[in-house]
């Protein structure tokens, strides 16, 4: 039998690569062109030679850090528990989750500078290191989807109830449990929502921006206002992160997937 | 007091009843099975020996202590699970180590028990295999090796046959059995396989619809059966209707042909209609005999088996089956044929 020809599918997979690959590969090619008449990587070279860039960057991968620790320790016990106690409210808790993906970003951080400004009843935005306090819980509810999301479906591929049962008739406490036979068995789940949630933290701009933090965000957007060449080469730096995190989700995830499937 | 104590145990989920007033007294050594259909209870009390779930009323009792409120973490229970349980995350050693390191056992006593535990279950080799690196009936030997290392109270076994092939099924009932006994140890085991419960219990508890039907070692229970749900739950039986005629004599009778039964017919009046069982086994083929209870029945259906051929009869509209061994120099009776049955009135039950 004569197989269906495939030339279709290619040329979806081509016009779609390209409406992706072209801006990028265009960005890369600006980002080269600071020295004239030839290509180089001065652009590249200015740009982390900068001691703003290395503050704003080295304060973002700390906020990004924090939050994954603060998100983890908010979102696995409590998806653990909806699936275990309280599997009837599984569909209000993701919709909770899901709320930062409706609600604007500019939203929450109004929302935020009213309930906790300097004259309020809890002035968190009184002083920097209250800020930043501020700003990780802002990322942490930003990143919300994206961790409860894998957490969640890491939760999915184990049996959680009868591996709770088997390390409590051993005689183990929750926290032993969760510690030690939960974490462990959706290390790839949480890695992967860890993943995500770094990509979030380290472009993000509207919180760091109201809050007035010296995040890599506004960075970017300070740099993009005034010079030509940075931009493109900050703009690839952050598609490599970005990347290289999707990346190792996708290592992790497929070390997982060959383990439970031998 | 006995060593395990279960009195008047109740469980409503709702307003659905899943264990109606289930008490049980059980020896120090001993291995009950408790029997039955899904939803019969068996789990939901294995659930509650365990802790899983509260009761709504009763008390248990381990070995004098009142643990009916006691957290499952801290009852001194072994328990292995039908789909295994294993941590993915451990190995095998780890795995049967965990309790023991959970109850901040030293290192060294933790290694030796463990070593002591894998010669047990004869998987000495595969101390630092992880539990996907296993088979089956591998993976349920370690579970209850964990089960075992903390050297429990009470051991549960929660249906652990149920998800492994055939062979591997006989052969680890066996080593359970075996270890059971090597270990005195007391063990609930819960299935609805009637094969495994009369082949491996002291006694069997059969279970429905959240009561106990009978309590009995398995020749009673198999046997002696002394309800219509046991009578029909174990094994092959013919159950043939009847009217009670004289219950001092123990005579009932199947259409003109009398039968006597020389158990007693316990809540029976004459002329009561009433359920004769009998097992296909007790039956003989051949001339009357004296002395046993003969009756003329015609061949319906003959199935070979191998080395049981089942042969159907009809008598007066009721069914009686027989099995008779397999013998090439012996004809069998044709379809349609009139024949004998033979059977010891102590073979006949009579049940209300």
């Amino acid at each position: 039998m004569k197989q269906p020809s495939r030339l279709g599918a290619w040329i979806a997979m081509v016009v779609g690569a390209s409406y992706f690959l072209i801006p990028l590969l265009a960005t890369f090619e600006f980002s080269l062109r600071m020295r004239r008449g030839e290509y180089s990587l001065d652009a590249y070279r200015v740009v982390f030679a900068d001691p703003q860039f290395q503050a704003t960057f080295g304060y973002s991968i700390v906020m990004a850090l924090v939050t994954i620790v603060m998100g983890v320790l908010l979102v696995v016990p409590t998806a653990y528990w909806v699936h275990l106690r309280m599997p009837k409210l599984r569909p209000v808790v993701e919709f909770i989750t899901l709320l930062p993906l409706v609600i604007p970003a500019i939203v929450i951080v109004f929302g935020y500078l009213r309930m906790y400004n300097s004259s309020s009843f809890i002035p968190l935005t009184g002083s920097e290191r209250a800020t930043d306090f501020l700003l990780m819980c802002s990322y942490v509810t930003l990143s919300l989807p994206y961790m409860y999301r894998s957490v969640d479906t890491g939760l999915r591929t184990i049996d959680i109830r009868t591996l709770t049962e088997a390390a409590e008739v051993l005689g183990a406490s929750t926290p032993t449990i969760l510690l030690k036979v939960i974490f462990p068995n959706i290390a790839s789940a949480i890695l992967s929502g860890a993943f995500l949630t770094f990509a979030v933290v380290i472009g993000e701009f509207t919180m760091a921006s109201l809050l007035d933090r010296p995040a890599f965000g506004p960075y970017l957007q300070l740099i993009g206002a005034n010079r030509a060449y940075e931009p493109s080469a900050l703009a690839v730096i952050a598609f490599l992160l970005t990347w290289a995190s999707m990346g190792l989700i996708q290592v992790f995830s497929r070390n997982t997937t060959s383990r439970k499937s031998s | 007091m006995a060593f395990l104590d279960i009195s008047h145990l109740q469980k409503h989920f709702g307003t659905q009843t899943a264990v109606k007033d289930f008490s049980i007294a059980i020896e120090k050594g001993e291995f009950i099975t408790f029997l039955g259909p899904s939803g019969c209870g068996k789990t939901t009390i294995l659930r509650m020996l365990a802790g899983f779930e509260s009761p709504s009323s009763g008390h248990i009792v381990f070995d004098g202590q009142d643990v009916t409120q006691v957290r499952t973490n801290q009852r001194n229970v072994g328990m292995v699970f039908q789909s295994y349980a294993l941590f993915p995350n451990m190995t095998v050693a780890q795995n049967i180590g965990f309790g023991l390191k959970v109850a901040n056992v030293p290192q060294n006593q933790i290694d030796a028990r463990v070593q002591e535990m894998l010669a047990l279950i004869k998987l000495d080799k595969l101390a630092d295999r992880y539990p996907w690196q296993m088979s089956g009936g591998q993976q349920q030997r370690v579970a209850l090796a964990r089960a075992l290392a903390n050297q429990p109270k009470v051991l549960l076994l929660d249906e652990p046959l149920s998800a492994l092939d055939a062979k591997i099924r006989i052969s680890l009932r066996e080593e359970i059995r075996s270890l059971q006994r090597a270990l005195n140890i007391t063990t609930v085991f819960v299935t609805h396989d009637q094969e495994e419960a009369l082949s491996i219990s002291d006694r069997i508890v059969v279970l429905n619809e959240g009561g106990v039907e009978q309590i009995g070692t398995p020749s009673e229970i198999y046997n002696f059966p002394r309800t219509r749900f046991v009578a029909s739950f174990i094994g092959t039986l013919n159950q043939v209707n009847a009217t009670v005629a004289d219950v001092a004599a123990g005579i009932v009778t199947v259409g003109e042909q009398r039968l006597t039964s020389s158990q007693p017919l316990t809540g029976l009046q004459a002329g009561q209609r009433c359920l004769l069982a009998l097992r296909p086994e007790a039956v003989s083929l051949g001339s009357p005999e004296a002395g046993k209870n003969n009756l003329q029945a015609v061949v319906d259906d003959v199935s070979f088996l191998g080395s049981i051929v089942r042969i159907r009869t009809k008598a007066n509209d009721e069914v009686f089956s027989l099995d008779v061994f397999n013998d090439p120099n012996r004809p069998l009776p044709p379809r349609g044929s009139t024949v004998n049955l033979s059977f010891a009135p102590e073979n006949l039950l009579v049940l209300p």
